[in-house]
């Protein structure tokens, strides 16, 4: 009996916190057949949120692989001043709260901000539109895909790419023939990571968004806003959708974390 | 560009106004009870976390059953769920028209179950790896010696897993105080019962108050810097550790 004591603890704890509540809301959102399901889904305001956050999405995740490779380059085959502070500037948006992110935004592009003022005489709308909502998301996701690129890196070692060198290739060959082919896998489970987290943010892009309704509204606001005008089936709609997002990023994570390690 | 920048502007608009402003904001009541109840309410999330994290890490490792790779999938769940989601799952079973009689909405014991909810990884993922690779042999040599499971556990296996713990508690910890998205459904945000830090600030802007915000958030901000810092020195003291043995 004792040796099954703390399988039981773990279970029930998950079950109690995690499993059980998914379950709920799967319940609640079908609560009443399937009609009023599609009718929230395919009202004009749903798609409208949830094309808003594909768009930033689409803008944030590309950006931020491109960055996150360089940066994983740089921080473990170059040495230059300032290595360590980039090192630790990375991991800053992990520690940070996102309305803290948010606010910085907010204050930089603002009308009284640094470039707010700037960009106002000149006709450009950085905030409550989607160009600060994209640097918000960019902001919050930094981390993925160089965190995940930094230790292969280091394991991966720079003899093959020394040996091609040697052999005649240029940089941009080495690195398109031999690092990406080999740090492949550690980029997409970044990617991954990147996608759910750009999809789900919430509290950065809930302050630079100003949520107008019908323009800036993602998906994860139109949750709150639906559940504060007492539509839950709205609400859980757009939660089931996006906790059914969340579901085949872990299907992928998984799928991509082992070949990962014994690449 | 991206990172730098719009802190530097952060804690600029704090300053503006001088030193003297930044203190009364964050001494005014409203602020310090935000401020007390995000830091107690993350401490017991850290602690939870630190119990039930370390066990669910030993169960995956250590015991075998059928669907244990799914258990360990799941795991992962709050990272990839939206923490509005997260929220909206909890509000559906633990709000107001739950079916098994429980509900917490709009109080505190909410926000500790949410900040639970989003900050379930981190200990397990920072303590399972390290538990796969103990060598079991020590803990077989205790045991052949007579130690009990108790003494096994505590000074041997505990001992081996501790920094994994302490690096996924102040993860966990991050968390939890930054957290927004999660909290701000299910707490009802009641400013002195249960407005945490981060609901503080989003009001603030949203009443055009950005001094005010930014006072609260150079204290998020703080604590954040101050955390880093922390899991960079365990990393740096495990490390040293190592290269002495």
């Amino acid at each position: 009996m004792r040796r099954f004591a703390p399988r039981f603890v773990a279970l029930g704890y998950l079950t109690v916190i995690l499993l059980a509540p998914l379950a709920m809301v799967f319940w609640r959102t079908f609560e009443h057949g399937l009609s009023p399901f599609w009718h929230s889904l395919s009202s004009q305001e749903t798609l409208h949120a949830f094309q808003v956050t594909l768009m930033i999405t689409a803008i944030a995740v590309p950006l931020n692989t491109v960055f996150g490779v360089v940066v994983g380059l740089a921080i473990v085959r170059r040495r230059f001043p300032g290595k360590g502070l980039l090192n630790a500037f990375i991991d800053l948006p992990l520690a940070l709260s996102p309305v803290v992110v948010g606010l910085s935004l907010f204050l930089l592009y603002g009308r009284t901000g640094w470039f707010g003022s700037w960009l106002t005489r000149h006709g450009v709308q950085m905030l409550f539109a989607w160009p600060s909502m994209a640097l918000a998301t960019i902001f919050v996701s930094v981390p993925f895909v160089a965190r995940e690129v930094i230790p292969t890196l280091r394991e991966l070692g720079d003899e093959q790419e020394q040996a091609a060198s040697t052999l005649g290739a240029s940089p941009w060959q080495t690195f398109w023939r031999i690092t990406l082919p080999s740090i492949r896998w550690a980029v997409v489970y970044g990617v991954v990571l990147t996608t759910a987290r750009c999809l789900g943010e919430y509290g950065a892009v809930a302050i630079v968004s100003g949520r107008i309704v019908g323009k800036t509204e993602t998906a994860t606001l139109l949750v709150q806003d639906s559940y504060e005008r007492f539509d839950a089936t709205g609400a859980y709609t757009v939660g089931l959708v996006l906790a059914a997002i969340a579901v085949v990023v872990l299907v992928i994570m998984t799928l991509t974390k082992p070949k990962e390690s014994t690449a | 560009m991206i990172v730098v920048l719009p802190i530097a502007a952060l804690v600029w608009e704090s300053k503006k106004d001088g030193a003297h402003t930044f203190w009364q904001v964050v001494r005014s009541p409203e602020a310090t009870a935000a401020l007390k109840l995000t830091l107690v309410a993350a401490v017991i999330v850290a602690l939870v976390n630190a119990v039930f994290g370390t066990v669910i890490a030993w169960v995956l490792v250590r015991d075998d059953f059928h669907g244990k790779s799914l258990v360990n999938a799941v795991i992962d769940l709050p990272f990839a769920l939206p923490t509005i989601v997260a929220g909206l799952t909890l509000l559906s079973l633990y709000g107001p028209h739950s079916p098994i009689g429980v509900d917490v909405a709009f109080t505190r014991t909410a926000i500790v179950l949410a900040l639970c909810f989003v900050a379930l990884p981190f200990v397990v993922r920072t303590v399972q790896p390290v538990l796969h690779e103990l060598d079991r042999e020590m803990e077989e040599a205790a045991r052949s010696l007579g130690a009990s499971e108790v003494a096994v556990f505590g000074r041997i296996v505990l001992p081996n897993i501790l920094p994994g713990i302490l690096s996924g508690v102040a993860l966990a910890f991050a968390r939890a105080v930054g957290e927004i998205g999660a909290v701000v459904l299910i707490s009802g945000n009641l400013p002195y019962r249960t407005e945490v830090s981060s609901v503080f600030v989003m009001n603030r802007i949203e009443s055009g108050d950005s001094a005010g915000a930014a006072a609260v958030a150079v204290v998020l901000l703080v604590v954040s810097f101050a955390i880093l810092l922390g899991i960079g020195g365990l990393r740096f003291l495990v490390t040293r550790h190592e290269r002495h043995a």
